[in-house]
């Protein structure tokens, strides 16, 4: 029993991978393929870019105030806070801000995405669409994911910037000079990782696009479909985010 | 070789998890003959029509649109058999997104062929041949279900197609509704459209109908008129037509939810 059961399972994880890897390939080609839907990518470009501004903020505020705190703690004993600035910088940049606002965006965008192309399908506007003669992955898909990779990495950038703001308001209260501050920034980093702080959004945000398209034109199964099928993007990106984290950093790293 | 008008299938079967929803499955739809599909909920109408669609491929068979087999067609090749084919769906299938005038341009706006000026004139056009001129700026959601089936008939025709299928057009409606439908079949086929629908509204079925299909256990077991239909010895239509189809239709909604 349990060797069919994995068997099975196997199955469906390689079904599964084969018709997203499909849909992936269709999606790029599609890119700069005409008609270019310029509505819709405004409008995704929206609801992705400038709805999710404000959780990016809020989380870049936040995680930067906690950072410089923690940061100034470790560093108090080493006469070493002067370098708060420049360590608050590197984190934000290369790891948290590119990894917790894509997690934002996953949980956000992701979703809704899922759940609004999913209830296209169980109504049947996705059939319907198709033989009114459109593209879907084209209009549904490719559009979607054009967005998101100019917002995510836009986003990202926000993020950064806020939480060395953050970091800011805690490291004046602990009396330490703007000066000294914003010219520690620079001290950790390289223009090398101005580029990963570039590349890894873009690459978290194609991961949360294809997810969820994904899995919101594989919906079956009406309202309840729709809310499992919402739950499997958001966990499904949110690993994949955690993991393909670790798999570019290293990549970067390897190349350094 | 002179391509044969109309839309046949042939053979076709289709199996869905293990389940057998058409076998050997023949239909031959010609043009000027408007037909209505039968069967007890569930049995596979509406794939019958996903499937003359393309929108799912069959196992096995041939399905021919204007004698072009569309069973092996890629997508894009399909959007061009599709051409002459429209569908108003169950629940209309109107796209949230977008105007009722958005809604009935769709296809015009996709082929992009015609200048705006000249959809926006066939919208209104349409949406004035359903009596709902009023309604172009509406969003769906503010519209009754009546209403969107209306809509739903207008975009479908739109691009001119030369068959109509709908797919259970009355579920829902109250008798208004359901004459209302029912009077716009009329028009359209007086208008050279040819239809074929679904439903187990009988009463609008025999008002629009010269011809009936009526499947069973994954085949075609009935083709004939009205008065055919009504005199079949075929035990399936007796059974759907007798008070005890009540409790059969009962039993494979249970099966189905189950």
């Amino acid at each position: 029993m349990p060797a069919r059961y994995a068997e099975r399972q196997l199955f469906f994880f390689l079904t599964e991978l084969q018709i997203f890897s499909s849909l992936t390939i269709k999606a790029i080609r599609r890119i700069f393929a005409r008609p270019f839907y310029y509505r819709e990518f405004i409008s995704q470009l929206d609801k992705i870019g400038v709805g999710s501004l404000f959780i990016c903020c809020l989380t870049g505020l936040f995680t930067g105030m906690v950072m410089a705190l923690q940061a100034l703690i470790q560093l108090k004993p080493f006469a070493a806070t002067s370098y708060v600035g420049g360590m608050v910088a590197v984190t934000m940049i290369k790891e948290l801000g590119p990894v917790l606002s894509s997690l934002m965006v996953a949980g956000r965008v992701g979703s809704a995405v899922t759940a609004e192309l999913g209830t296209m399908v169980v109504t049947e506007q996705v059939d319907a669409m198709r033989v009114e003669g459109t593209d879907i992955i084209k209009r549904l898909v490719t559009s979607r994911l054009k967005a998101m990779l100019i917002a995510m990495p836009l986003l990202a950038v926000v993020t950064d910037t806020v939480a060395i703001g953050g970091g800011y308001i805690i490291a004046a209260g602990y009396h330490i000079s703007p000066l000294m501050y914003w010219k520690s920034l620079p001290q950790f980093m390289k223009f090398q990782d101005l580029i990963e702080a570039l590349v890894k959004p873009a690459f978290f945000g194609f991961l949360i696009t294809m997810i969820a398209c994904h899995v919101g034109l594989r919906v079956f199964g009406g309202a309840e479909g729709v809310g499992v099928a919402v739950k499997r993007t958001v966990v499904v990106a949110s690993v994949f985010i955690l993991v393909s984290d670790f798999f570019i950093t290293k990549l970067f790293i390897v190349f350094r | 070789m002179t391509a044969s008008r109309g839309i046949t299938m042939e053979k076709v079967s289709y199996t869905v998890g293990g389940r057998v929803i058409l076998c050997d499955f023949d239909l031959q739809l010609e043009p000027g003959v408007n037909r209505t599909i039968l069967g007890i909920s569930g049995v596979g109408k509406t794939t019958i029509l996903k499937l003359i669609l393309g929108l799912l491929k069959p196992d096995s068979g041939k399905i021919t649109i204007d004698g072009i087999d569309i069973a092996t067609l890629a997508e894009r090749q399909l959007t061009l058999a599709r051409k002459h084919i429209a569908i108003v769906f169950q629940g209309g299938a109107l796209f949230d997104s977008m105007t009722v005038g958005e809604n009935v341009g769709y296809r015009l706006i996709e082929a992009g062929e015609i200048p705006e000026s000249e959809i926006d004139a066939v919208v209104r056009e349409k949406l004035g041949f359903v009596g709902l001129e009023q309604t172009v700026d509406l969003y769906p959601a503010q519209l009754s279900g009546g209403m969107k089936k209306r809509v739903a008939i207008a975009r479908a025709l739109a691009a001119n197609p030369d068959y109509i299928f709908f797919d259970e057009p009355t579920t829902g409606l109250d008798p208004i509704g359901v004459y209302n439908i029912q009077q716009l079949m009329l028009r359209l086929q007086g208008e050279g459209k040819t239809t074929l629908m679904v439903t187990h509204d009988m009463p609008t079925a025999f008002a629009v109908s010269d011809r009936f299909s009526f499947i069973s256990d994954a085949k075609l077991v009935f083709d004939g008129t009205k008065s055919e239909l009504e005199n079949s010895s075929v035990a399936a239509i007796r059974e759907f037509f007798s008070p005890s189809a009540a409790s059969l239709f009962h039993f494979v909604e249970q099966e189905d939810q189950a």
